[in-house]
């Protein structure tokens, strides 16, 4: 980590946990519960809002002292939408396949609030490193709940993690369904997903006091 | 910086350069990567024509595959025998009609215009395919298919596709456990041409009924199952006289 600062290292290390932006700053809950009922899923929309925001936060960072201030949600828009549009038109003209799994996340990382919210809160004050850094680790962060939230929908709602039956087959009765277990159907529709976000805040609160506000 | 961003004028003007610059960023980018895209676009409809009629790399069971891109165009035209477009009771050959576009078809038929319809024929081991389009609403947006039908009309293999339906529960219309379901199935309940329904709790989870007009239903995917339901149903009775001409041959 010689490469990195102290206070480097944090920016990115925070909001993978103590700052976390959906645990903490509940940023971006929408798509956390729209697309985790399965964990491939999750995954891909981890990677893409980590572009997105790497490269987005670098964007606003390099014009904060050129933006003014009475359009700049739209200028942040303009450019959300903009890197959204190209990666999915490079990526419908070279991996046409890859393009058509990311169409439905197209839609959900413009309006997602992480995005917005960094852009709004960090990169229109600092500089483009720390941007950069910032955007990194509050995707990471964004992530790390969406593959939490999607590993445990997945496996409760439909017995299998990135589609492979790990539980053994629920039709033909085998492995642990073989005893009597059955997959919780409830697990697979969104608000499954706002019930495993709260307990992980839960949990995370319980053993940090130190994030639980006053009132 | 000396800049005053405070400035009307300059917000006009920041806005103005911004919105010629990435307009024109993705103009170029858009006619730039166009011929490419429609390739791909052309490839696919290919791909999906074919893996209705049983034409692709499937392997027990599993995920769907597809005959590779480098090769459809020549397995296209192999397997596809003929293209038909039925044009107001009036049925013309047409090579390139796998690229009709069945969303302005149907908006054509709306309006009280002639459409023109596609269908597809195939042939693999000595039988006959007849592959249809279809085109609906799921829960989000569009929903399509192909699905491919022999001459009593049952389903010899059908292909879904969708443009946003919710990961992991309407998007699910296109896994295998759920087309393959449909293969053997009847769109007529005697002279009645009623397609297929994905219903909830038809008892039969295993599909093992092919005479029932039913498939089983995804959880947590009702809109999307019966916006499937509606657009089989819709698309067949399109085809009415299409169907009812090759069973009486």
């Amino acid at each position: 980590m010689a490469l990195l600062s102290k206070k480097d290292t944090n920016l990115i290390l925070d909001p993978l946990a103590d700052n976390n932006p959906i645990t903490i700053q509940v940023l971006g809950i929408c798509s956390a519960l729209a697309i985790t009922a399965e964990l491939k899923a999750s995954v891909v929309m981890a990677i893409s809002v980590l572009f997105v925001l790497g490269v987005g936060n670098v964007v606003i960072s390099l014009m904060r002292n050129m933006i003014p201030n009475k359009i700049r949600i739209i200028v942040q828009l303009i450019v959300v939408a903009t890197l959204v549009i190209i990666v999915d038109q490079v990526l419908k003209a070279f991996a046409y396949e890859l393009s058509k799994t990311l169409s439905v996340f197209v839609g959900l990382i413009i309006t997602n609030c992480i995005i917005m919210g960094r852009f709004e809160a960090f990169a229109l004050g600092n500089g483009p490193w720390k941007a950069f850094l910032d955007g990194i680790g509050n995707s990471l962060g964004y992530g790390v709940i969406l593959i939490i939230v999607g590993f445990f929908r997945e496996l409760l709602g439909s017995g299998t993690l990135f589609g492979f039956k790990v539980l053994g087959d629920p039709v033909a009765k085998t492995g642990l369904y073989a005893s009597g277990y059955e997959n919780n159907g409830f697990m697979i529709i969104p608000p499954a997903a706002l019930i495993v976000v709260g307990i992980i805040i839960w949990f995370q609160r319980s053993k940090n006091r130190a994030l639980i506000e006053e009132n | 910086m000396a800049l005053n961003t405070e400035k009307n004028v300059y917000t006009v003007l920041f806005a103005c350069i911004m919105v010629i610059v990435v307009g024109s960023l993705l103009a170029y980018l858009a006619t730039g990567l166009k011929p490419r895209i429609e390739e791909n676009e052309r490839f696919e409809k290919q791909q999906n024509i074919l893996y209705a009629m049983g034409v692709n790399e499937n392997e027990g069971e599993g995920s769907v595959n597809f005959i590779p891109t480098t090769e459809v165009e020549s397995v296209f035209t192999d397997y596809i025998k003929e293209q038909l477009v039925i044009s107001g009771g009036e049925i013309t050959t047409d090579d390139e009609a796998y690229l009709i576009d069945m969303k302005k078809q149907l908006d054509a038929l709306k309006r009280g215009n002639p459409a023109r319809l596609p269908v597809f024929i195939g042939e693999k081991d000595g039988k006959k395919y007849h592959i249809i389009p279809m085109h609906g609403k799921g829960l989000w947006d569009a929903i399509w298919g192909f699905v491919a039908v022999d001459e009593q009309l049952i389903v010899q293999g059908i292909y879904f596709d969708h443009k946003q339906e919710t990961p992991g529960l309407g998007a699910n219309i296109k896994m295998r456990y759920f087309m393959d379901d449909f293969i053997g199935e009847q769109i007529l309940d005697g002279e009645r041409y009623v397609g297929i329904a994905v219903v909830k709790g038809n008892n039969d989870p295993l599909n093992n009924i092919k005479d029932d007009n039913e498939v089983d239903a995804l959880a947590g995917a009702t809109i999307t199952g019966n916006g499937v339901s509606a657009m089989i149903r819709e698309s067949v009775n399109l085809y009415r006289n299409y169907f009812e001409s090759i069973r009486s041959n």
